[in-house]
């Protein structure tokens, strides 16, 4: 029966699929070419016109190279918050029953759907200096707008789901009979979580940070509302090369555009070798 | 709770059993004082255990609803503290209506053609396999870990003046950067990846046999698709669908970028926040945040309620 089947597909798909799989794979080179790998081409190309040393100048730049340096900060804080945070949340999630439990597990979805831009206007509608939170908080000496812990506010906002929505399928689909057992010979429950638990689920947590990290760095909308953009205090790399394609420096917004994508590049890589690597373990188990 | 009570009960079986057995081989006397001993350290045990668990759970729900509820509260609050009427009068404005226009219409249309090309290179990643596929996965990541600035400003490169392809768009008598076209890209790049990220794993799942089964009583390429393929993944594309859909609809920076803040015909509501607070106008971009947060909530609402078929089916 199989081989009869086997052939009649073989004498069909020739005839139906060469033109359409060379199609079908022609047509989704072209447009991710067109879209996607174009225009990296185009900003590589812009920003190394006038040689590697002009490239390093612009980095350099005292400005451009605080606002790197601010926004690598920014998003590392931000990135540990969230890989601890992130996956409490997720642990409370799955493993504990609570009133409310839905309702939570959909708002955690919100940074996605807000958009960031109003995210910034909502920070400051709590935080800014005329309303009174931001009033009482500016009054004890903690200035949020326009300063750094209004960037971290942002950042922590709209990276909030990433670390949560990584972790979560992956300790749903944990074996609970090891943690059982561990609970059983008399392991603490903290010490399940720390030699049985979280091992199971760290490809999750690290491709969440990643995410959350190079989310973090390439934020824009909030952090303008935010952060009130003072060069080399509360000025961070995307605002930077808005502000230098504003003022037609097109190279040096182009050089530091290039860092960013270099840095986002290889947290890709990362995260798809994490991904293929634990697909890999779970397929030998 | 019915779950972790269980769960409880079921240690607490586990534990006694232990502790007779333990219990067998000690002398009568100290046996007894033993369980006695351990009965209230179990109960202690109990208690802290479940005292640990609702600290965890006050932690988690405080700290979200810190960062996430209390800024959404505040805002409506705010919006809403200059007078109903001066909020709807400002977005009722002629330039606040445009702009939602423009808003829904890009959204629209970045959704329709990422939702066609997502599906297909959706498939093509899944089904075919060739030389490069591992690159052109990676570029279908680029947009979502790339700064959506940096997305505006290759457009403006490739576009814009000298750009690569500005003598051909300027043949075709198009104009790219400064006009819809434009922002229309910007938004296509940024919500690139939704859909077929959304696709490839349940389309992974769908069963090849009735592909071929279809196939072979005489279905061609294509009817196979619609009738088994489409059906099959249909909840994670609607989820990849309504995900494209608000992000869209929430873009700044690439957008910001490719408009160049000009002319307002080519501003979207983001734009409009964004000149809004340049202007000062608060009550403004407090109103229109207002309706762009609302919008947000019908998209999170269908979201929850399509996770929930894909969940069932």
């Amino acid at each position: 029966m199989s081989s009869v089947q086997t052939k009649a597909q073989k004498q069909l798909a020739p005839a139906m699929l060469p033109w359409g799989k060379w199609g079908l794979r022609a047509t989704a080179l072209l447009y991710l070419g067109f879209i996607v790998a174009l225009p990296l081409a185009a900003i590589i190309r812009n920003g190394l016109a006038d040689g590697l040393s002009a490239f390093r100048d612009d980095v350099i730049n005292p400005t451009a190279f605080a606002a790197l340096k601010l926004t690598l900060i920014m998003a590392a804080i931000v990135t540990a918050i969230n890989a601890v945070m992130g996956t409490l949340t997720a642990y409370v999630l799955v493993r504990y029953e609570f009133p409310g439990r839905r309702l939570f597990n959909a708002i955690v979805d919100m940074p996605f759907a807000i958009p960031t831009l109003v995210t910034g206007v909502m920070l400051v509608a709590l935080y800014g200096p005329q309303r009174t939170l931001g009033a009482w908080l500016a009054a004890h000496g903690v200035q949020v707008i326009f300063a750094t812990p209004g960037i971290l506010l942002a950042l922590l906002v709209i990276t909030y789901p990433f670390v949560i929505r990584t972790v979560q399928p992956m300790l749903m689909g944990a074996e609970r009979s090891e943690e059982e057992a561990a609970h059983t010979i008399g392991a603490s429950k903290w010490t399940t979580f720390w030699r049985v638990v979280l091992p199971d689920i760290s490809p999750g947590v690290i491709t969440g940070s990643l995410l959350s990290f190079a989310r973090a760095l390439g934020e824009f909308g909030s952090i303008v509302v935010v952060a009130g953009n003072i060069p080399g205090r509360t000025l961070t790399a995307p605002v930077y090369i808005y502000g230098q394609i504003e003022s037609q420096n097109q190279r040096g917004a182009s050089a530091i555009s290039i860092v960013l994508l270099a840095l986002s590049f290889s947290l890709i890589v990362t995260v798809e070798w994490i991904q293929s690597r634990s697909r890999k373990s779970y397929v030998s188990r | 709770m019915y779950r972790v009570e269980r769960m409880i009960h079921r240690r607490d079986g586990e534990d006694a059993e232990g502790t007779n057995r333990n219990a067998s081989t000690r002398s009568q006397h100290s046996a007894a004082l033993d369980s006695e001993k351990t009965s209230l350290n179990r109960s202690y045990r109990r208690r802290r255990s479940r005292l640990i668990e609702w600290a965890l759970v006050a932690l988690v729900v405080l700290y979200a609803a810190g960062l996430l509820v209390a800024p959404l509260v505040a805002i409506v609050l705010g919006a809403f503290a200059e007078g109903v009427g001066a909020v709807l009068r400002e977005i009722t404005s002629v330039d606040a209506l445009s702009s939602l226009k423009l808003t829904l219409i890009m959204a629209i249309g970045a959704t329709v053609i990422n939702t066609a090309f997502g599906v297909l290179i959706a498939w093509v990643l899944v089904r075919d396999s060739f030389w490069g596929k591992r690159i052109l996965s990676g570029l279908v990541d680029m947009p979502f870990a790339l700064s959506p600035v940096v997305a505006g400003f290759m457009l403006i490169l490739l576009f814009g003046r000298g750009g690569w392809l500005t003598s051909l768009t300027d043949a075709l008598g198009i104009k790219v950067v400064f006009a819809l076209p434009g922002i229309l890209l910007a938004t296509v790049f940024i919500s690139l990846p939704f859909v077929i990220r959304e696709v490839m794993p349940v389309l992974g799942q769908v069963s090849r046999e009735q592909e071929d089964a279809a196939f072979t009583i005489g279905a061609s390429g294509l009817q196979t698709f619609w009738h088994v393929t489409l059906p099959a993944i249909r909840w994670g594309l609607f989820y990849g669908v309504s995900l494209t859909f608000a992000r869209a609809v929430g873009e700044i920076g690439a957008v910001l970028v490719v408009s160049g803040n000009v002319s307002r015909l080519t501003e979207t509501s983001t734009i409009f926040i964004f000149r809004s607070l340049d202007d000062r106008n608060y009550v403004g971009a407090n109103g229109m945040a207002v309706v762009l947060a609302g919008i947000s909530f019908v998209i999170l609402m269908v979201i929850e309620f399509l996770k929930k078929r894909a969940e069932e089916s």
